[in-house]
């Protein structure tokens, strides 16, 4: 019984990884590939059933005719991304900590309609901040430009850092804010000393969520930016794959997702840990 | 220095926690807060550490008004009856961290926790985390820390209640020898447990319901509760309370129970009374020729380790029956209990103290 249950158990583990990892492997061996690989019909193991080739690599570093250059794009995408992820944490944790530890009153508004405003911003379809978000930037001057998409980005990941916040905090006792001032911090100190400290897990999570939604936006790297600014998702999808071979599609696709990919590695251990609340008892 | 509450009220959201606390407490003081739950006691400890504000009254220290002055600057350490620590930092930096506040010296700082550590006996943890620890451990952590700074006041929360039986036992008997160091320190540790108010002994404050209901050195409130309210909350189980009426030289208690008005009870006025019995002043046996029967109905029988609560029911009035040893008992079985009328409490019709009696039953270790 308990066989069958491990057999059962590891296959659906196997086969989930083949379906998650398979594409992966397979853009991966695509993108070293020549026409001479492909036009003999499929072939998946290099040196075996064809000639790998720098090639398809490097479409994306030349410029015209082809090719695209794709280190302007992918440098623009990690700073908007890193800014705007960087900037929405700092700001959504400090949103976070004070809902979940102030009353805050302004007539009818409480603490729940302000935290609901916030993630309210995720309820909207995006076509819907799409014009709004074109004639802000337009009257401050800031379209095609990496500061206004800086600008735009903050607006959609803050509700996102102080959603995933808010419920951080409120798992952490008051009572540990109370021993910290009890223990001489002034309520400053006490965010810094004490509950900043045992919120790594809760930054990371928030952090990482940020990272992903700005770092895979088409939306509005598209509709805000023209010629100067071109962010990453935007320079990939230009590649036209009637023009562009299949084997430089595949390193474009691989390249995007790298460092989400890296990034979930290095922030492995603080998701699996999971204790998040088992942390303070 | 003395804390001085003067007419302290707190109302949250229309319903009153605390409803007119006076009180006056001096240096090296050792006291007691005691009262069943929600009788506003973590309410008060919240207000004298300065976590919440009265809705009305003050708190003077030195005569001076504390209101304008933040938690963090009054020298108030607290306990919770949760084990609350710092979980980032080992248990070296948890302790340390109330002196890292101050502009104590490296030196300095390291002889106090290891003092500390030493006198709660989690030396051999400094380096752990507080996760790593069981809860007895955690709770001595923050025992540890809530001492080591030499607050002015020390508040503690229930601190022992969430501990197990032995651990709890262990820790209440070394209370006694860390408190009376703390000799300029003002201690106020707030329980719901009758018997544990006895064994640490000191001064107390009896609440119900956010009010004050008598203050005093500890065991003379047990002695001499000064209302039924009193008895019933200092006594665990609760004090077995009895309408009767004094009339020609003699007390009817409930409808037949007939007992002479004599001894304590001999300037008792004629007329209604309410009496009290401590649950150990009733027995199973007869143990003198003087002793009053009542013959009563089995309604529970509790075996607690070597003593027996049997509950009883005559004349439509439950008591409680403390017995030493194993009795069993069926239900619905007619049994007689016996009391000695020396034991009886006597309550006026507004419930103030009458008469009270002169010792307690010789199992009472506090009145024999």
């Amino acid at each position: 019984m308990l066989g069958l249950y491990r057999f059962l158990k590891y296959s659906a583990i196997l086969g989930w990884s083949a379906f998650v990892i398979g594409p992966f492997l397979w853009a991966l061996s695509t993108s070293f590939k020549t026409s001479e690989g492909i036009v003999s019909g499929a072939t998946y193991i290099p040196w075996l059933q064809y000639k790998p080739s720098l090639e398809g690599w490097g479409v994306l570093f030349r410029r015209g005719g082809q090719g695209i250059d794709i280190i302007g794009p992918y440098l623009a995408s990690l700073t908007v991304t890193l800014s705007a992820s960087a900037i929405s944490l700092v700001l959504g944790t400090l949103a976070a900590y004070g809902l979940s530890r102030f009353r805050y009153k302004a007539g009818p508004i409480k603490n729940a309609d302000i935290t609901f405003f916030f993630i309210s911003q995720r309820i909207m379809p995006p076509i819907v901040l799409a014009i709004p978000f074109f004639l802000m930037l337009q009257a401050i001057g800031l379209l095609d430009s990496k500061l206004g998409l800086i600008l735009v980005y903050i607006a959609l990941l803050m509700p996102i850092a102080v959603w995933v916040m808010v419920d951080f905090f409120n798992n952490i006792p008051i009572e540990l804010d109370e021993t910290a001032m009890l223990d001489g911090c002034s309520p400053v100190k006490t965010f810094f000393r004490v509950i900043l400290p045992n919120c790594k897990p809760g930054l990371v999570v928030a952090g990482l969520f940020c990272i992903i939604f700005g770092w895979n936006d088409f939306f509005f790297a598209f509709i805000l930016t023209f010629t100067k600014t071109q962010l990453l998702p935007v320079a990939v999808v230009s590649l036209n794959s009637s023009v562009t071979p299949w084997w430089s599609l595949s390193a474009s696709a691989l390249v995007s997702v790298a460092p989400l990919v890296i990034l979930a590695f290095i922030v492995e251990k603080y998701l699996s840990r999971g204790g998040l609340a088992g942390a303070i008892k | 220095m003395s804390l001085t509450l003067e007419n302290i009220t707190k109302v949250v959201d229309g319903s009153t926690h605390l409803h007119r606390i006076d009180l006056t407490l001096q240096k090296g003081s050792f006291n007691i807060f005691l009262g069943p739950t929600l009788a506003g006691k973590t309410s008060l400890l919240r207000l004298l550490a300065g976590l919440d504000q009265p809705t009305t009254g003050q708190i003077l220290k030195n005569g001076q008004d504390l209101s304008s002055i933040p938690v963090w600057k009054r020298n108030v350490s607290m306990v919770y009856q949760q084990f609350i620590n710092y979980p980032h930092l080992n248990i070296f930096e948890n302790i340390a961290f109330p002196l890292r506040r101050t502009r104590m010296d490296k030196a300095k700082i390291d002889e106090k926790v290891r003092n500390a550590a030493r006198k709660l006996r989690i030396e051999e943890f400094l380096n752990r985390s507080p996760g790593e620890l069981s809860g007895g451990q955690q709770q001595r952590v923050a025992l540890a820390r809530s001492f080591v700074k030499g607050a002015d006041l020390l508040l503690l929360d229930e601190p022992l209640v969430n501990l197990d039986y032995k651990l709890r036992e262990q820790l209440r008997d070394e209370f006694s020898n860390i408190f009376s160091e703390n000799k300029d320190t003002i201690v106020i540790y707030s329980t719901t447990d009758p018997l544990e108010a006895l064994l640490l002994g000191g001064d107390m404050m009896v609440l119900n319901e956010g009010r004050q209901l008598q203050s005093g050195p500890t065991h003379d409130v047990y002695r001499s509760p000064c209302s039924d309210e009193v008895a019933r909350v200092f006594n665990d189980p609760p004090m077995n309370m009895i309408d009767g009426v004094v009339e020609g030289g003699r007390i009817i208690l409930g409808q037949e129970v007939v007992v002479p008005q004599i001894k304590h009870l001999r300037d008792l006025p004629e007329g209604r009374h309410r009496f009290g019995l401590r649950a150990n002043a009733l027995s199973l046996f007869r143990a003198d020729p003087d002793d009053v029967a009542i013959e009563a109905k089995v309604e529970l029988g509790e075996i607690n380790g070597s003593e027996t609560f049997v509950h009883i029911r005559h004349n439509n009035v439950s008591w409680v029956v403390q017995e030493n040893g194993v009795h069993d008992h069926s239900l619905g079985q007619r049994i007689s209990i016996y009391f000695n009328p020396d034991y009886l409490f006597a309550f006026d019709a507004k419930g103030a103290l009458a008469a009270v009696p002169k010792s307690g039953p010789a199992s009472s270790s506090l009145d024999g």
